[in-house]
């Protein structure tokens, strides 16, 4: 490859994030003057409060495990040219999966089972939430944004209602602990995380992202996948089924959200509760967009993003929280103004390709 | 006028516009006519503020393509002016510079004297000129009234004031004889309502140049007739009327004057009364030998030669003649294709082509031959009748299936089926046969076997720059032209489509397609070839078929095919109907 074209692909891979970055930096410490604040002591205080000690980066790659998979969810979707916008009910349903696998079964099962068996039940759980959307785009052309977005509200008041009616502990809104199928924490294998959420729930989701990074770029069906996304009409001259694809890619992408459900459920509470996936959906989005759809740019994105959330939290006591959400919401903003794929998907629905 | 009679609509148009042909020259326009082009007769005219419209020297380029070369147009005020060329003639590129869609590159137009050299679109509405485009451009849920109104809405206060709006509407209708009910929603109207419709609101914003654009391509007969009524009421209101079109009883039918265009230049001018369909089809079709590679077509009249002067190819193509008398490749019976509004874009068209042999299939563009080739290739599905390749029938098949059993497609618009721009040269020269290069089908592509396929190709097709890894984007037209020849016909097949193959290419690739279409030929493959040029049928094909809406309208040999036979059938003229001039 010619140092012309490197240089072009380097651009359009890392230009965006890092013009967000710089965006964010000068929007935060606006915000942070307008609140009367110095910029630089308060920087400093969300440093040390993620970066800067164990517990802190221990709920910055607790956050970062979840974020990685909506991420990701929202990933694949984009590479197929669909906008999955169902992270957070497919995330949800995945945790609720989990756990009821884990109540169901006997307290003795071997962990490695137990685990494998609960992460199953997430991951096909999660994966029927989004193949739902991906049937009735295939078939009937229903629009995914639509669909995914609805049944974000069924499947939220799906569980809410099983959860308020007979699965959860008295007076809360979780159910029993699961005794099977736990995650361990990261502070097992390295002690300095004792007390913070992390578990080894990231190490199972960097796998995944692994694993979808081969099928991406490495595999047939990615290859199927990736042409639907960039020119429907090519694809369906090479061969490639398209409306298979969309349901194929929707699934795949509703798995992934539905694994993040474990690093909650399997890994920190040991209990399903309702609400937990709030807000995580959505962030899926920007740190896709921020990730350029590439899984290992998903992986630093959900770092980005956790740190960003966890130093809300550091920096409360000067700076109201919010802050932190209009900084992330900046953020989204200036990438996806900038980023190739959005336009690219915002288009898509003005294409005359049929799903057969 | 001249002797030839008078038609119908002459009759009635002479009645209707007494008062606007009186002003003009008509002995000047006489020997414009005669005299050839009309610009000869211009420099003697004083009057040249009779013209409605004039532009001049008009030169137009997208990117690598040159939309207009120095095209130049006069319309009278108060005519019917045919504006008629092949696709890809500069004819829409002009008007839209009319309009003020964008400006030309060189070149003036001037509006009733004014000079309006790039002007906007909002200043080319306001001087009263309007484009009907080919798309409308309505909301079907609102009504037509609503539609006609939009962006000009009379107001009460901040309220719309429907009752005022509907009587304006109106009004305007009844002026120019238009029969429509203005409380009708769009979407309830037929295609040629809508139309109206569309004219209507050109005329509603106060349009007295009015730019219609292939308007007849989505009417039915009967519509046709009212579109001309409605066009003739116009004119004879004082009204300039111009019509793009590429079909010749139109224009002989309703227009005043003609202008031909021809790959971006006016190479013709005349009065529709002195014109014949054969003069105007040379004028659009009769094209000067550009390619190298190309034997020499006809001129027009000429006897038909034995075949094009090619070297050795005598034996061969008896050869190839002997062969295809056994049997057939591909067997296309009684096939019909619908568009996307339902319409019959392919009617009921039968074919053959025999193993050695290149079918081409000449044709205005948008006659049905994207839909036949889609429809062999499997990518849209077939109302009626049967596709046969070889053996097999194919019509039900899936894209895949049909290629695994011999079927290549080199499709008419790589940038959009042909090739994923984004993927590398590599992953490009694979598409179709991606299957077939991973380890088990759905798992991991082999990259040895893909890069060792790519290299091959790019050094056989000589695709250059040689890096496999370039993204497609990143190549020139011929050489990406090239990555989807290298795939579709590097490896194993029977039958070929090819669409038009070398369409925006440069010379030199041009000529290295040919020849590749020739050795497969040559080979005993089956070629389907559809081309909008006229000189690359005639360089490359055995038999020659001509489409016209929707169905074959004539086919013939190498031997029986001439530019001027060709180019008559192309434009609708029926086989032995039209006299030689």
């Amino acid at each position: 490859m010619t140092a012309v074209t490197l240089r072009a692909r380097a651009e359009e891979a890392f230009l965006p994030p890092i013009v967000a970055l710089l965006i964010a930096l000068v929007a935060g410490d606006l915000l942070i003057l307008s609140v009367g604040q110095s910029p630089a002591s308060v920087l400093a205080m969300m440093l040390q409060g993620t970066w800067g000690n164990a517990y802190g980066l221990g709920q910055v790659l607790y956050k970062t495990t979840t974020l990685i998979c909506t991420g990701l969810c929202v990933s694949v979707g984009l590479r197929a040219g669909l906008f999955n916008i169902g992270g957070e009910g497919q995330l949800a349903a995945g945790g609720f999966a989990a756990a009821l696998t884990g109540l169901a079964l006997p307290a003795a099962t071997p962990s490695v089972i137990a685990v494998a068996l609960c992460v199953l039940a997430a991951v096909a759980s999660g994966g029927f939430a989004g193949w739902v959307p991906g049937v009735l785009r295939a078939r009937f052309g229903a629009h995914e944004v639509i669909t995914t977005i609805m049944l974000n509200f069924i499947i939220l008041a799906a569980l809410n209602w099983a959860i308020s009616t007979g699965l959860r502990v008295p007076e809360t809104l979780h159910t029993h602990d699961v005794h099977a199928g736990a995650v361990a924490p990261l502070a097992s294998v390295i002690p300095a995380f004792h007390g913070s959420a992390a578990n080894l729930s990231l190490v199972i989701v960097l796998a995944a992202a692994a694993l979808t990074g081969w099928y991406l770029f490495r595999t047939r069906g990615g290859y199927d996948l990736r042409a639907v996304g960039l020119q429907p009409e090519a694809a369906e001259y090479g061969g490639v089924r398209v409306g298979r694809v969309w349901t194929r890619a929707l699934t795949l992408s509703g798995a992934l959200a539905g694994l993040g459900g474990i690093n909650f459920v399997l890994g920190y509470k040991h209990y399903y509760e309702d609400g937990f996936a709030t807000g995580y959906g959505f962030l899926g989005i920007a740190v896709a967009l921020v990730g350029r759809n590439n899984p290992w740019g998903v992986v630093l994105a959900s770092l980005f993003f956790a740190t960003l959330s966890q130093g809300g939290l550091a920096i409360n006591a000067v700076v109201p929280r919010q802050m932190v959400d209009v900084l992330q919401g900046v953020v989204i903003i200036a990438v996806a103004a900038s980023v190739p794929e959005v336009r690219r998907v915002m288009r898509f629905g003005r294409r005359g390709v049929r799903a057969r | 006028m001249s002797g030839t009679g008078k038609r119908p609509s002459d009759l009635r148009s002479d009645g209707l516009r007494e008062a606007g042909a009186g002003q003009r020259p008509d002995p000047l326009r006489e020997a414009a006519a005669t005299g050839g082009l009309r610009e000869a007769a211009r420099t003697g005219e004083a009057d040249s503020s009779q013209l409605a419209l004039r532009m001049s020297g008009i030169w137009k380029s997208y990117a690598a393509v040159r939309a207009n070369r120095g095209a130049s147009l006069e319309v009278g005020v108060g005519e019917i002016h045919a504006l008629v060329g092949e696709n890809g003639a500069g004819k829409s590129t002009l008007m839209r510079m009319l309009a003020g869609l964008f400006p030309p590159d060189a070149g003036r137009i001037a509006v009733n004297g004014r000079d309006v050299t790039g002007w906007s679109a909002a200043s080319a509405i306001r001087a009263g000129v309007g484009m009907v485009h080919q798309h409308f451009m309505l909301i079907p849920t609102l009504t037509i009234a609503e539609n006609v109104v939009l962006g000009r809405e009379p107001m009460r206060g901040l309220a719309l004031d429907m009752a005022k709006a509907l009587i304006e509407v109106r009004s305007v209708a009844e002026q120019f004889g238009f029969t429509l009910n203005v409380r009708e929603r769009v979407r309830d109207l037929s295609v040629g309502e809508a139309q109206r419709v569309e004219i209507l609101k050109a005329l509603f914003r106060g349009a007295r140049m009015l730019i219609l654009d292939e308007p007849t391509a989505v009417l039915s007969p009967p519509e046709v007739q009212e579109l001309w009524r409605v066009l003739r009421s116009l004119r004879a209101d004082g009204g300039t009327i111009i019509l793009i079109t590429h079909k010749l009883d139109e224009v002989m039918d309703v227009s005043d004057h003609i202008t031909v265009l021809r790959h971006g230049e006016t190479v013709a001018t005349m009065l529709t009364t002195n014109a014949t369909p054969a003069g105007i089809a040379r004028a659009m079709v009769a094209r000067d030998v550009v390619l190298v590679s190309v034997p020499a077509t006809l001129p027009a009249g000429a006897a038909p030669p034995a075949r094009p002067p090619l070297p050795a190819a005598e034996g061969a193509s008896r050869r190839r003649a002997e062969r295809a008398a056994s049997l057939t490749l591909l067997q296309v019976q009684s096939l019909t294709v619908k568009g996307s509004r339902r319409e019959p874009r392919v009617r009921d068209l039968s074919l053959t082509v025999s193993p050695g042999e290149i079918l081409g299939i000449a044709g205005v563009e948008g006659n049905g031959q994207t839909e036949l080739v889609e429809a062999i290739a499997g990518l849209r599905p077939v109302a009626s009748g049967s596709i046969t390749l070889g053996d097999h029938d194919i019509t039900a098949l899936h894209v895949h299936r049909r290629a695994a059993l011999g079927l290549a497609h080199i499709p008419e618009d790589r940038h959009r089926r042909g090739l994923i721009l984004d993927y590398s040269v590599a992953d490009n020269l694979i598409l179709g046969r991606q299957a077939s290069f991973a380890h088990h089908p759905g798992g991991t592509f082999d990259r040895r076997r893909v890069l060792e396929n790519a290299r091959e190709r790019i050094a056989r097709f000589d695709i250059r720059p040689v890096d496999p890894a370039l993204p497609a984007r990143a190549l020139s037209g011929g050489n990406q032209q090239k990555i989807v020849v290298a795939r579709e016909m590097g490896g194993d097949f029977s039958v070929l489509l090819a669409a038009q193959p070398t369409r925006g290419v440069d010379v030199g690739a041009i000529e290295f397609i040919h020849a590749q279409l020739r050795a497969a030929r040559d080979a005993g493959k089956a070629i389907l070839l559809v081309s909008a040029e006229l000189a690359e049928i005639l360089a490359l094909a055995d038999r020659v078929a001509v489409m016209y809406g929707g169905r074959i309208v004539g086919l013939m040999s190498r031997a029986e095919a001439s530019v001027d036979r060709i180019g008559k059938l192309m434009t609708g003229a029926l086989e032995g109907a039209a006299v030689p001039a």
